[in-house]
């Protein structure tokens, strides 16, 4: 079981809290009044979140919240209606999905999205695609360069996979990977993307207690050898309050509240959107 | 061990890719020695072209239907474009070129080219699509081109190239040479003896498609294929990669169009239409969807078969859609496939029995020296 974390959180002028050893840097992400509406649904509303680059943050709600749609929003899956992004105080308006990958933004998915029927190496070196530097024609004419960036392409793949302890499984069909493996590498696909910020869509669904603390230990790991920051949605509580540094619960598109795990278990709000009012009298 | 289980899985794709070159090039010397020897009948000598042009257009619709993932049924138009782009410019440079051989080279380098131009140009509007729409689509633009070249004139004199879509416009000086004549197509061309080069091109489609898939450009269109946006998370480029793959297909079917061309001395734009168009999904859907060498054998197989059904006569295309549903229950029946599943489990167990007797057979040897000891 991962050690929980005694993180000071501090607040920082552009919006929000992030912990204190990453107060005098930039935040990795910062989002501003972020909403989007679908019709006359307002799925989410006045959204403000900022992210440190170290930090693991955490977004929580009952169902249906609008915490995938964030996602999304962060993504550019959807365009927002309103507010702004900014990755590494870079804006995001107007940039594609492709574009805020290469800015720095990789993620998972709830519904796992894995590229099936090619091998795990595959998808982690199309993780890697950007960063294999070789044209269409050279690999189709076998050059030089092809040999030395496939080659390098393939040490990387297994360094990387070797994280989850999955190098054995490099020939598989991803498609044939059991539920938990299908998880941990598309969490290693994204991490090839070489992001600064890891969006973690439910990493432990499906996971059993041991996979879980695992995981946890694992995403600790995969934030201090990598150095970058990860924003995690999760049922879990014991997974979101092992180890999320700041954490941020969303109900009906609005924030409700943010803190420390502490003040998120204390906060009357909190409890009242995951289990009601109490009668009165 | 690792090390040792990657290399033999490295091997595996490209063994399998060798064997797919030997088929090919294992059927051209048998043909070869069999034509040397008078055993070939001259129905089959004038199909072995028209298998070589088939074989490359199965393989590379393969690509747009297997590999990337989209269902095309305007193939056909593309083979057009480059069986009369082609077959234009190889009339032009008649004079220029008297060798039959290089010119045919070039038309089919031309072929190819404006083939993929149209690809390009189809594909801009045609790619925003998915699934039925795109096949819609393409369909129709199979069409187009078929009715678009059909009322085509082009001639040659000596004020150059003359172009027009109505024929009453249409007028060449004395001496001036019709190339496309409307409806009536392409006539007067010299027939080429392009076996010999319809292998080299099948070859050479195999090896730059199965060099494609193996490179980061192949595994980015397969990841389209399988998931969209994933594929958008980790930062590919839809569009350029579906492009990619649709132009790369388009292409071969032009360079497989210009191919087929060389073979005729008269050629109509009818000749590609929607029946080709679906006669060369079937081959690829029957090879199997990404399957490079099933889309080689398929091709070939049913390229022959209708010519061989003719004993059948009238009934001739009855038998070839027996045949055909025959092929398709026995290849793709999941209980069919079950069951030789079945037998195979089968046979394992009873060589592991026989091992593992073996086994107690030698145990029970050696306790018994042991004892005698």
């Amino acid at each position: 079981m991962a050690t929980r974390l005694d993180t000071k959180m501090v607040p920082i002028p552009s919006a929000g809290i992030v912990p204190e050893r990453d107060s005098g840097k930039m935040p990795v992400l910062v989002a501003a009044h972020l909403g989007i509406t679908f019709g006359g649904l307002k799925a989410v509303d006045d959204f403000n979140i900022s992210v440190g680059p170290t930090e693991i943050a955490g977004l929580i709600g009952p169902n249906g919240a609008g915490k995938t749609t964030v996602f999304n929003l962060l993504t550019k899956v959807y365009e927002p209606t309103h507010g702004t992004i900014l990755i590494n105080g870079r804006d995001t308006h107007n940039m594609s999905t492709v574009e805020v990958n290469k800015a720095g933004i990789a993620r998972t998915f709830q519904n796992i999205r894995l590229f099936n029927n090619l091998t795990v190496e595959e998808n982690v070196k199309l993780g890697l695609h950007n960063s294999i530097n070789y044209t269409t024609l050279e690999g189709v004419l076998r050059m030089p360069r092809y040999w030395k960036a496939e080659k390098e392409a393939h040490e990387r793949a297994l360094e990387l996979l070797s994280i989850f302890d999955m190098q054995d499984l490099a020939d598989y069909k991803a498609g044939n990977l059991p539920y938990g493996a299908q998880r941990r590498l598309e969490i290693v696909r994204a991490l090839a993307t070489n992001p600064k910020l890891l969006l973690l869509d439910e990493p432990a669904a499906g996971m059993n207690p041991s996979e879980t603390s695992e995981l946890m230990d694992n995403i600790i790991k995969i934030r201090d050898t990598f150095q970058i920051a990860v924003l995690l949605i999760e049922h879990d509580m014991n997974l979101v309050m092992g180890i999320c540094e700041g954490i941020a619960v969303l109900n009906y598109g609005k924030i409700i509240a943010k803190g420390t795990a502490e003040e998120i278990q204390n906060n009357p709000a909190v409890i009242e959107a995951y289990l009601g009012k109490k009668k009165e009298g | 061990m690792k090390n040792v289980q990657r290399k033999i899985s490295l091997n595996k794709t490209t063994k399998s890719n060798f064997v797919t070159y030997g088929i090919v090039i294992a059927a051209f010397v048998i043909m070869e020695i069999l034509m040397a020897a008078g055993m070939v009948s001259s129905l089959l000598k004038g199909l072995l072209v028209p298998i070589c042009v088939y074989v490359i257009m199965a393989i590379s619709l393969n690509l747009t239907v297997g590999v990337l993932g989209e269902l095309s049924l305007g193939h056909a138009g593309f083979m057009s474009v480059g069986a009369f782009s082609g077959a234009v410019v190889s009339m032009m440079l008649q004079s220029v070129i008297p060798d039959a051989i290089p010119r045919l080279l070039i038309s089919l380098v031309v072929g190819a080219i404006f083939a993929a131009i149209v690809g390009v140009l189809v594909g801009i509007p045609v790619l925003r699509l998915n699934g039925d729409y795109l096949a819609i689509v393409t369909l129709a633009f199979g069409e187009i081109i078929k009715s678009l070249i059909t009322n085509m004139y082009i001639g040659l004199d000596e004020n150059g190239l003359h172009f027009s879509m109505i024929k009453q416009k249409f007028e060449l000086a004395e001496g001036g040479k019709m190339l496309i004549d409307g409806p009536i197509g392409l006539s007067g061309m010299r027939k080429v003896d392009s076996f010999a080069i319809g292998i080299v091109l099948i070859l050479l489609c195999l090896m730059i498609i199965f060099h494609l898939v193996n490179s980061k450009s192949g595994r980015a269109i397969m990841a389209l294929r399988d998931n969209r946006i994933a594929a958008e998370s980790v930062g590919i480029n839809v569009t350029k990669y579906k492009m990619m793959g649709f132009v790369i297909s388009a292409a071969m079917a032009g360079a497989a169009g210009a191919l087929f061309a060389s073979n005729y001395s008269a050629l109509q734009a009818s000749k590609f239409d929607f029946n080709t168009s679906i006669l060369v999904l079937v081959f690829v859907v029957l090879g199997g969807l990404g399957n490079m060498r099933g889309s080689v054998i398929a091709a070939a197989l049913l390229t022959v078969l209708p010519e061989l059904l003719r004993a059948f006569s009238d009934y001739r295309m009855l038998a070839y859609a027996i045949v055909l549903i025959g092929i398709m229950l026995v290849t793709h029946n999941p209980a069919i496939a079950d069951r030789l599943k079945q037998i195979k489990i089968k046979q394992y167990k009873k060589s592991a029995d026989r091992k593992a007797a073996a086994m107690e057979k030698k145990m029970v040897r050696q306790t018994a020296k042991k004892e005698g000891k």
